[in-house]
């Protein structure tokens, strides 16, 4: 099995929670071609890109202030690289 | 007043709070970061992602606490402990707080010895973040299974069986081994290998497990310690690129040390793939699922490419982890099947949906070796016997789990290596291991083996109940399941029905 033949993904574990599912509206609409799936207790996010979580669309979503560090509270484990997370945005991707 | 942003409240109190010691010798200061030959040219190209300052960290660790903690007073008020799907789920619980708990103590340990001892002090915050993470994983996970304690056996006295039971000695030696080495090698076993390369196959199933199995509390604890497991990832993966740019010298050491860690931690996990596929009354997914979609998928398919970058392979004896993983929970399983007079946690034939189960999921290998294994031990039982091995097995010299692998790729020969140092035999599973010996003799002859100890008799006597007693196991503890304490109680329980249980 080697690696260059295979799908390279990164991807996001979420709580099965309230507040995962507006997390993951708002990545939906922020990244195109996102897959969703559902193991117990776990929401499954991945994309073949990268994935961005922006502030903004999750206070549409939820209808409430939401600080980027809110987002610790519903993350159980990632696949990636967190690239980036400031004010406005968290990336998710590989860097090479 | 503006609110700073986080990039400037993470600037101000990682950097600003520094400065560089002029009438001592940073040297003496930090005298622990030079002798594993890792160059450091300059600590601040390290940069926490997380960007965490200590008020949001007290902030969102208090949310967490919150949430967790009205999970388990409702628990104990509405009998969560009768609401299982079997009592026989309890094993993976006494599983993880024997094995799992007192490797999160001494993580708390050490990553306060390295929020002491890392020169830059954007490193040393994360690493007092992920040691007071550490300790708190402990309280919630004692307090959480503490719970189960009051009706159920084999969870009371785990830091002393951690010390002295023999299969625990397989996490303990991983655990004193990395913190027996330095700090980069610390920061590559456990944060990388541990807590990065390997962590989702160690917490994503026995929180799955937690979930499908209606253990409320444990599934809460174990996604409230997760949460914090996210910044570990980064830390993990940071603090190894953050290494790797440092100095080009540095990458063929940490190579070694990833071809070391890796196999030294994906043993550990063997305990995890028998609980897996054997310990969960309703399975989640079986090992080789697991390692398929987050070792093979997610890490030699994701991370290692990154990785690439820098110079860096695979770990040595990933395909020997590969080829085995269609065999190793049975064999690891079957092995604590016919030694679990002397563990704290009971174990018994899977019933026969379950070994359908595993049939299905293990299509090349389970009907061939290893169901007729199980339908034999089954009828053994039905006759009213109990297949136990009272001969002690021979130990792996650097993992501590019985000699009891196969050859890769072929599950009907015994894989069996030794190798001599200074005129003495030592015996190994795998070459996995073999290699790490080969590596470091000096400091895995050392190795404190159970089996030997209790032939040397240093485990508190010459037969078997002794060496069980001075272990901290009490009877109940462990052997069959059918009809031990735990089973009696849960039949007896559900029979009289969960309003008249009257606790």
């Amino acid at each position: 099995m080697s690696i260059e033949t295979r799908v390279r993904r990164v991807g996001v574990d979420l709580q099965d929670s309230e507040d995962t599912r507006l997390l993951v509206e708002a990545m939906e609409a922020d990244n195109p071609g996102l897959t969703v799936s559902q193991i117990p207790g776990i929401v499954k996010v991945q994309s073949t890109g990268e994935i961005v979580i922006r502030r903004r669309t999750v206070e549409e979503k939820a209808g409430r202030p939401w600080e980027t560090h809110e987002f610790q509270l519903n993350i159980v484990s990632y696949s990636g690289n967190i690239s980036e997370w400031d004010d406005d945005k968290i990336v998710i991707k590989w860097e090479h | 007043m503006a609110k700073l942003s986080m990039r400037e409240r993470y600037s101000l109190l990682t950097r600003d709070l520094d400065w560089t010691p002029t009438y001592v010798d940073p040297k003496e200061v930090y005298p622990y970061t030079r002798y594993e030959g890792i160059k450091i040219h300059d600590w601040d190209a390290w940069e926490d992602p997380f960007r965490l300052t200590v008020d949001s960290y007290c902030k969102y660790q208090a949310e967490k606490d919150k949430k967790l903690y009205a999970v388990i007073e409702s628990f104990a008020q509405g009998q969560g402990h009768l609401s299982l799907t079997d009592a026989r789920y309890l094993n993976s619980l006494k599983l993880f707080i024997q094995g799992v708990t007192p490797l999160e103590y001494a993580a708390h340990r050490h990553f306060g010895f390295l929020a002491r001892h890392l020169d830059g002090p954007g490193p040393r915050f994360a690493a007092l973040c992920q040691s007071m993470d550490e300790l708190r994983h402990t309280q919630t996970e004692v307090h959480t299974l503490g719970q189960y304690n009051k009706y159920y056996d084999g969870l009371h006295n785990w830091p002393q069986m951690f010390d002295r039971v023999w299969y625990l000695s397989v996490p303990r030696s991983f655990i004193d081994d990395a913190m027996t080495a330095g700090p980069f090698e610390f920061l590559t076993s456990v944060s990388f290998a541990f807590e990065y390369l390997l962590t989702n196959l160690l917490f994503v199933p026995f929180m799955s497990g937690a979930s499908f199995n209606g253990d409320l509390a444990t599934m809460t604890f174990g996604f409230s310690a997760q949460s914090d497991e996210s910044r570990h990832m980064t830390l993990g993966l940071g603090s190894l690129k953050f290494m790797l740019e440092q100095d080009e010298d540095n990458v063929p050491i940490i190579q070694g040390w990833l071809d070391k860690w890796f196999w030294r931690a994906y043993r550990v996990l063997g305990l995890v793939a028998s609980m897996m596929d054997y310990m969960l009354p309703q399975p989640v997914m079986s090992w080789k699922e697991g390692f398929e979609l987050y070792f093979e998928d997610q890490m030699l398919g994701g991370l290692f490419p990154d990785l690439e970058f820098y110079g860096i392979r695979p770990p040595l004896h990933v395909e020997a982890a590969i080829a085995e993983k269609d065999v190793v929970s049975h064999q690891i399983y079957w092995l604590l099947y016919q030694y679990c007079f002397g563990t704290a946690f009971t174990a018994t034939v899977p019933d026969t949906a379950h070994l359908d189960w595993l049939s299905e999921q293990y299509p090349d290998t389970f009907d061939r070796h290893y169901r007729p294994l199980w339908d034999k031990a089954r009828g053994i039982q039905q006759d009213g016997g109990r297949f136990f091995n009272l001969a002690l097995p021979q130990l792996c010299q650097v993992c501590q789990i019985p000699v009891a692998f196969t050859e890769p790729g072929d599950p009907t020969r015994l894989s069996h290596r030794s190798s001599v140092h200074e005129g003495e035999r030592y015996n190994l599973c795998s070459d996995g291991c073999q290699w790490i010996f080969e590596r470091e003799p000096e400091k895995y002859r050392q190795a404190w083996l159970p089996v030997h100890q209790i032939y040397q008799g240093n485990c508190g006597g010459a037969a078997l109940p002794d060496v069980i007693a001075w272990s901290g196991v009490r009877p109940g503890d462990g052997g069959e399941y059918l009809g031990s304490p735990d089973h009696v109680n849960w039949e007896r329980w559900h029979a009289a029905g969960t309003a008249a249980s009257g606790l």
